[in-house]
């Protein structure tokens, strides 16, 4: 099993009335709530929580690209990647992804892709999202029923830059190019494992098995909602006459993990709160532009609550129901590994993207539930696939005699010199009530 | 009116709409697409010959694929004209269908008889942007489109009852469809940089305008009035953007009264 600690890095101070007051978290959320100096520390202390997790032997950390997103802070998850890539040296730098139909011309994404890998010693994961409505088509202009297309075109682009060493020209409908010479190139031959983080149209299945990428089912609503979808992948992987390697599959859930499940309650149950009754506000108008999904994908799904009365109410989830439907998992190491154990057979998935920092969770809250899941649950989850374990087609390579953080850092200032409480250490219990540094 | 089909050159199917005889006359429907029943071009066929051609993407009509961007749109309306085997038409074209009739005014200025465009997009004011059809959902449509939402979420629907979820599913499947092949030149500003090419056009122009247009509001239509030389304004009292479907009888008398 390999496991990615994800951070989303959602905006904390949104106030307590303000699905009433906006109507979406998303595209039009007023930038007047966004205050930069807060926002210095809260970048610094995602990214050293990032780094942290490294350190507590996460295979990957995780980053994504959302725009105009009061819950997303990272509008361009390849700065964020690259601060990360300087600052460790084990872990896969998970980039889920760009959203490739979004640049122009797509040869940047294979540029920065590169230099990503290159950077990092050959430890990127390349994540190529057709990208959400609300990104690509609400706050970047892209005309939603030509976005597949211009994504597929982008896609062809990136990969034979990877992968030819020849200069070709390329007359696509989107993007015409005299000279396509990917300078730098990836450490990882041919190119580094692609992810396609899919959120339900059912496209991208085949997409993901006709190249032999992985399908990332990126949802907040949990294992027991995203079986269906993921039983329809795995059929159509043994349709197409596919091995059934769980590293074909990743999936993102919600984790807090305490000493008991009381514990957890106490300490996580208003960030829960916060981000699934506030976070998730996102005004159903840009949810679904006409032409994003296909006819196909829209008459397969079932229509998400349109009608003028569902969209009065605002449900408000609780504990109870975010625990009992899944779509957290939260409670002591014994009961998170149970349910992780359901959820990764369930699935059937070899890597799982650990939401472990979750709405406003302040930093020591975030690192003992980060530290709980690692020491105490993660080792019994490690051989779920013991067939599968030497199946790396998914995962990175990278360099063999790569650089190492402690080398490239002058005596003193390594962090196994720093002390116990320092940027890189620290996840005491949150219990001794520390306040954050900006608060 | 009777329904057939044909197939453009480059392989579009499209269904027409047609009935009367006279003067062909050719309507190029919105964004929402015809209704099941378009009382006012029953009217004008009583004095013209009159064609309505449904767009790939709408009711029937297939090949969306094959259209992409604006010159395509511009051009297919052409192709159904020629096979039509109709010369010189006079083209009604309302919301959507009023900036293909423009484009179509402008890049070929010479195989038309008169313009008549009502409730058209295809410019924009800064200053005025046009709220986001594409954002909105189904049951906030009526008050963008009407001057009587009520009246008008009945002409829209057929009757149907969007707060049954059956009908709202197949409402919204089928609006998916026409919206989505709309977007390929209203999405996100329906801006095609006509307004450089209206310079073009010489056939004698009516504007049409619902006064309470409430999605492109009344100073659309004196921004199109002063971009083509020579045009006329008539506005629709009691009327929003849907002005053919809301106030049929002074529609029809306008632009009979406009046409000859």
């Amino acid at each position: 099993m390999k496991f990615t600690w994800f951070n989303l890095m959602p905006w904390p101070y949104l106030a307590d009335d303000f699905r009433e007051k906006n109507r979406s978290i998303w595209v039009d959320i007023p930038n007047t709530l966004f205050d930069p100096e807060k926002g210095h520390f809260l970048y610094n202390r995602y990214m050293d929580q990032l780094e942290y997790a490294e350190t507590l032997g996460y295979d990957g950390i995780g980053v994504n690209e959302h725009h105009q997103n009061g819950y997303g802070l990272m509008p361009s998850p390849n700065l964020i990647a690259a601060g990360l890539a300087r600052r460790t040296s084990k872990a896969a730098i998970c980039v889920m992804g760009n959203s490739i139909a979004l640049y122009n011309p797509p040869i940047r994404v294979a540029e920065e892709f590169a230099m990503l890998d290159v950077i990092s010693g050959g430890r990127l994961i390349a994540g190529f999202p057709v990208g959400t409505p609300m990104d690509t088509n609400f706050c970047y202009g892209q005309i939603p029923a030509l976005t597949r297309d211009k994504y597929a075109e982008a896609h062809e682009l990136i990969m034979r830059a990877w992968k030819e060493s020849e200069i070709f020209s390329f007359d696509g409908k989107y993007n015409q190019l005299r000279y396509v010479n990917c300078w730098p190139k990836p450490v990882q031959k041919p190119h580094p494992p692609i992810y396609i983080p899919g959120g339900g149209s059912i496209e991208t299945w085949d997409f993901c098995i006709d190249n032999d990428y992985n399908y990332s089912y990126l949802s907040f609503t949990g294992y027991k909602r995203g079986k269906q979808l993921m039983d329809g992948y795995w059929e159509q992987v043994a349709k197409r006459g596919k091995d059934e390697s769980p590293y074909r599959g990743a999936f993102a859930q919600t984790i807090c993990v305490a000493d008991t499940d009381a514990e957890a309650e106490t300490l996580y149950a208003e960030h829960l709160h916060y981000f699934y009754n506030r976070c998730l506000h996102v005004y159903p108008g840009f949810a679904d532009p006409p032409g994003y999904r296909t006819i196909k994908t829209l008459k397969y799904g079932a229509l998400t609550a349109l009608t003028e009365d569902a969209l009065a109410k605002f449900p408000t989830l609780t504990w109870k129901d975010l625990l009992e439907d899944r779509y957290v998992i939260a409670g002591s190491p014994e009961t998170v590994r149970q349910q992780m154990e359901e959820l990764i057979k369930g699935l059937h998935v070899g890597h799982v993207f650990c939401l472990l920092h979750i709405g406003n969770m302040p930093d020591e809250k975030t690192r003992y539930s980060t530290r709980l899941f690692a020491e105490r649950v993660m080792p019994k989850l490690r051989d779920v696939w013991p067939e599968w374990k030497d199946d790396q087609r998914w995962w990175i390579k990278p360099m063999p005699n790569r650089l190492q953080l402690e080398r490239s850092l002058p005596p003193g200032d390594r962090p196994s010199e720093r002390g116990p409480k320092g940027r890189a250490r620290g996840g005491g219990s949150p219990a001794e009530g520390k306040d954050e540094v900006e608060r | 009116m009777k329904s057939q089909f044909l197939t453009t050159k480059r392989g579009c199917r499209v269904r027409v709409l047609e009935a009367g005889s006279g003067t062909p006359v050719v309507f190029l429907h919105g964004a929402g697409g015809l209704f099941p029943d378009n009382p006012f071009l029953d009217a004008l066929a009583k004095n013209y010959h009159v064609f309505a051609p449904e767009l790939p993407g709408y009711g029937d009509s297939t090949g969306e694929d094959l259209l992409e961007d604006m010159l395509d749109f511009t051009l297919h309306a052409a192709d159904v004209v020629a096979e039509l085997g109709i010369d010189k038409p006079h083209l009604v074209g309302h919301s959507m269908g009023g900036m293909i009739a423009a484009e179509m005014a402008a890049t070929s200025p010479n195989d038309l008889r008169k313009l008549v465009l009502v409730g058209a997009a295809g410019l924009w004011i800064p200053e005025q942007p046009i709220p986001d059809l594409f954002a909105m959902l189904p049951h906030e449509y009526p008050k963008y489109l009407f001057h009587d939402p009520a009246a008008g979420l009945a002409l829209l629907t057929g009757g149907l009852d969007f707060s049954n979820l059956e009908v709202l599913a197949e409402f919204y499947i089928a609006n998916s469809r026409r919206m989505a092949m709309a977007g390929k030149i209203l999405f996100p500003i329906p801006n095609r940089r006509l307004s450089k090419r209206l310079y073009r056009v010489k056939a004698e122009t009516l504007i049409v305008w619902g006064a309470s247009d409430a999605l492109i509001p009344p100073v659309y239509a004196e921004r199109w009035n002063q971009s083509i030389a020579g045009s006329r304004l008539v506005q629709i009292r009691e009327a929003g953007h849907m002005v053919p479907y809301e106030q049929p009888e002074v529609f029809v008398s306008a632009v009979s009264g406009f046409l000859g």
